[in-house]
């Protein structure tokens, strides 16, 4: 069986990193928006969809790493879902290449209202560096995106951060 | 009929560095492809195409590389595939980005192009303009009675790549299993093409997030094959530190992946912690979480932070002991190790035919290692241990996963610990010629050819291992159960973006 202190180590709580404070200027854009819609608030929580568009996987690796122990998504109401039915926020990952378009844009559909667009990478927001390819087009331009939140990729630290300002912006705005 | 690798040897030879490229007639090529119906030797690594010939990439049973050439005759070549199974998907892939055609080929339904491009054959000399229309996949309905499937994606829960995996069931068991990708094509090859080697790599480093630094090694050895550029020793010992670094993310990731499949929580948070640490170690010493664009032709794109050899020796340091108890935690759980015993049995031959690579071959017997064989430096002055094997299946490859680590961090402190000083790159010529490059990413040998015209990128490959390793996952699929099937996904975990160019 395994020893005590074997669990001790492992279960020790990695320090779980500290909150991210909502970015001012986004908070304000978002709710803002959030009015502009009437949108109903859903409350102190998100769940996130997530779509891959047919990225490299580097931004699928942060988002793992987002939804590990160490970040601990559950305690800041975030959490990553199966279905788009269940789902408040679409975050998009990768190009949006012309063989995942319409899987995109059907996900979208499927989700209920009010929801969330997060393009998430370089490549999700303009095509990144596969810009001009005959493959993709130039990110989420088919469904309106309310967050993007850069970098290729992003690290999980910033993803949080960017949800965080979402998940404020829902509780106060509207 | 001469025995297949001795008839390729007969051929006459052409330039290709560092390993020269035997060229065959299209009768020679017709020739060859018969003679290997007879024998799994040598195996089909990659096999692609230019516009006038195709190419493909052979290794014989002592490992020596057999790259071959052959032109393509009124848009037509004879198929490899009713001898080698790993063609079919390069066969298709050849349809659709080139336009030629494998006479006698196993499957002739398009693989990448899903009809959603504005032109056909993107990669031919005058790609034919395109109205999209969706060139839906036909799969083969089920007739009898009591068999029935069902698919997934390519959206489907979670975290997870967008692929299309169909499953037909009779009953309680797995008929078969059948992938359909293509959906992250990209167009990397077509964008490579035409630019400074140095702004390609920006290409070779997306294929695969998780094997970044070792897609954008294996298309530099590439390059600087081609151009006979000498790689400064600092930035070949600094390329092997994120190799390394890489393959200890990847296989802790990996493991951390089985464990939560196989419902075994702890373990499954227990790898998030070193990993994580890891990131943030080479996000200090090479200004990446993920060291992406760090490798380039040449060398090395910027030098490790002035604090960087001390702070990834501290962070090997803070691992060694993490990853020691995660592996007493893994051993002493018999309920997990039962439940992974048996998972990804295949058959010998179908191991064989498909030559997989990483540690998914050393798994099923492989001795295959890159670093071992053919060997590139600084591999060539150090000692890489082959893992021990216990079983070919999903339990021996966590010990092996395990042994890899071990080898791996011990690789990267004897490298961080001896750093040569001096330069981290030598300039590119902008001269013409065509090499072949080859790294040991975490999961399996990855190999680019590029031909350089004038200093630029006129054409270029990447075989990813991931094209032998879908075909074996789904024959591991249907060896199963049901149930085993999503711990046969982790345990293969390949990538598709890689395959998808
Ligand atoms: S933004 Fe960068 S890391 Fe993310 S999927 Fe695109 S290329 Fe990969």
């Amino acid at each position: 069986m395994l020893s005590l202190k074997l669990l001790q180590n492992l279960w020790k709580r990695p320090e779980a990193r500290a909150f991210p404070p909502a970015q001012a200027e986004i908070l304000a854009a978002l709710q803002a928006r959030l009015q502009e819609a009437s949108q109903r608030r859903l409350g102190r929580s998100l769940a996130v969809r997530h779509v891959d568009t047919g990225g490299c996987g580097g931004c699928e690796l942060e988002l793992q790493a987002l939804d590990s122990v160490i970040y601990d998504l559950s305690r800041f109401g975030l959490s990553f879902v199966e279905s788009p039915r269940h789902a408040d926020v679409l975050l998009v990952t990768g190009p949006v290449t012309h063989n995942m378009k319409a899987g995109m844009e059907r996900a979208y559909a499927a989700m209920g209202q009010p929801k969330w667009v997060v393009a998430v990478g370089d490549c999700a927001i303009d095509g990144g560096v596969f810009q001009g390819s005959y493959a993709c087009g130039n990110g989420v331009t088919t469904i309106p995106v309310d967050l993007v939140i850069r970098g290729c990729p992003p690290t999980p630290h910033q993803i949080l951060e960017g949800l965080l300002t979402l998940l404020e912006a829902n509780a106060t705005g509207g | 009929m001469m025995e297949a690798g001795a008839f390729i040897r007969a051929a006459q030879k052409e330039e290709l560095r560092p390993y020269p490229r035997f060229l065959l007639s299209a009768d020679e090529w017709q020739a060859l492809s018969a003679a290997l119906v007879e024998t799994p030797h040598p195996a089909l690594l990659a096999l692609w195409a230019e516009s006038d010939r195709v190419h493909a990439l052979f290794q014989d049973e002592n490992g020596d590389l057999l790259p071959v050439a052959s032109p393509v005759v009124n848009g037509a070549y004879a198929a490899l595939s009713p001898a080698r199974p790993a063609a079919i998907w390069f066969e298709r892939v050849i349809r659709d980005l080139w336009g030629h055609f494998a006479e006698g080929g196993r499957d002739y339904q398009p693989w990448l192009d899903h009809g959603t491009w504005a032109m056909a054959a993107p990669l031919s000399l005058r790609p034919k303009a395109r109205v999209g229309e969706e060139l839906p996949r036909e799969f083969a309905a089920p007739e009898e009675e009591d068999v029935h499937q069902f698919a997934l994606g390519p959206i489907s829960g979670g975290i997870a790549k967008p692929l299309h995996l169909r499953i037909t069931m009779h009953g309680d068991s797995p008929l078969a299993a059948e992938f359909y990708l293509g959906y992250a094509h990209k167009g990397i090859m077509a964008l490579m093409r035409g630019k400074l080697p140095r702004v390609a790599a920006r290409f070779a480093a997306r294929l695969s997030g998780d094997a970044t630094v070792a897609h954008a090694l294996a298309y530099a050895h590439a390059v600087e094959a081609a151009l006979g550029v000498q790689v400064p020793p600092r930035a070949i010992a600094l390329r092997a530190v994120m190799a390394e670094l890489e393959r200890i993310a990847h296989h802790l990731f990996q493991i951390g992946v089985i464990a939560k499949t196989a419902k075994f929580g702890i373990l499954h948070a227990g790898c998030g912690t070193p990993l994580e640490e890891l990131r943030a170690g080479t996000a200090l010493a090479f200004g990446h979480r993920l060291m992406m664009d760090c490798v380039v032709p040449g060398g090395l794109a910027a030098d490790i932070a002035a604090d960087g050899q001390a702070t990834l020796l501290g962070t090997l340091d803070a691992l060694q002991a993490k990853i020691q108890d995660l592996a007493a935690l893994s051993f002493s759980e018999p309920a997990f190790l039962a439940r992974l015993q048996g998972i990804g049995r295949l058959s010998e031959k179908l191991v064989r035919e498909l030559a997989p690579g990483g540690p998914i071959g050393r798994a099923y017997g492989s001795h295959s290692d890159t670093r071992r064989r053919p060997g590139y430096p600084p591999y060539d002055s150090l000692e890489v241990p082959l893992p021990d094997v216990s079983s070919a299946d999903a339990a021996g490859y966590l010990k092996i996963l395990f042994a890899e680590l071990r080898t791996s961090m011990d690789l990267a402190r004897r490298l961080l610990e001896h750093l040569p000083d001096g330069e981290i790159s030598t300039p590119l010529t902008a001269s013409s010629g065509e090499g072949l490059g080859v790294a040991e990413a975490p999961r399996g040998d990855i190999w680019h050819w590029v031909r350089l015209d004038g200093g630029m990128i006129a054409a270029s490959f990447a075989a990813d291992p991931g094209w032998r390793h879908w075909p074996l996952l789904e024959a591991a699929l249907v060896g199963g159960t049901l149930e085993d099937m999503p711990l046969c996904l982790a345990c293969f975990h390949c990538s598709v973006s890689a395959v998808d160019l």
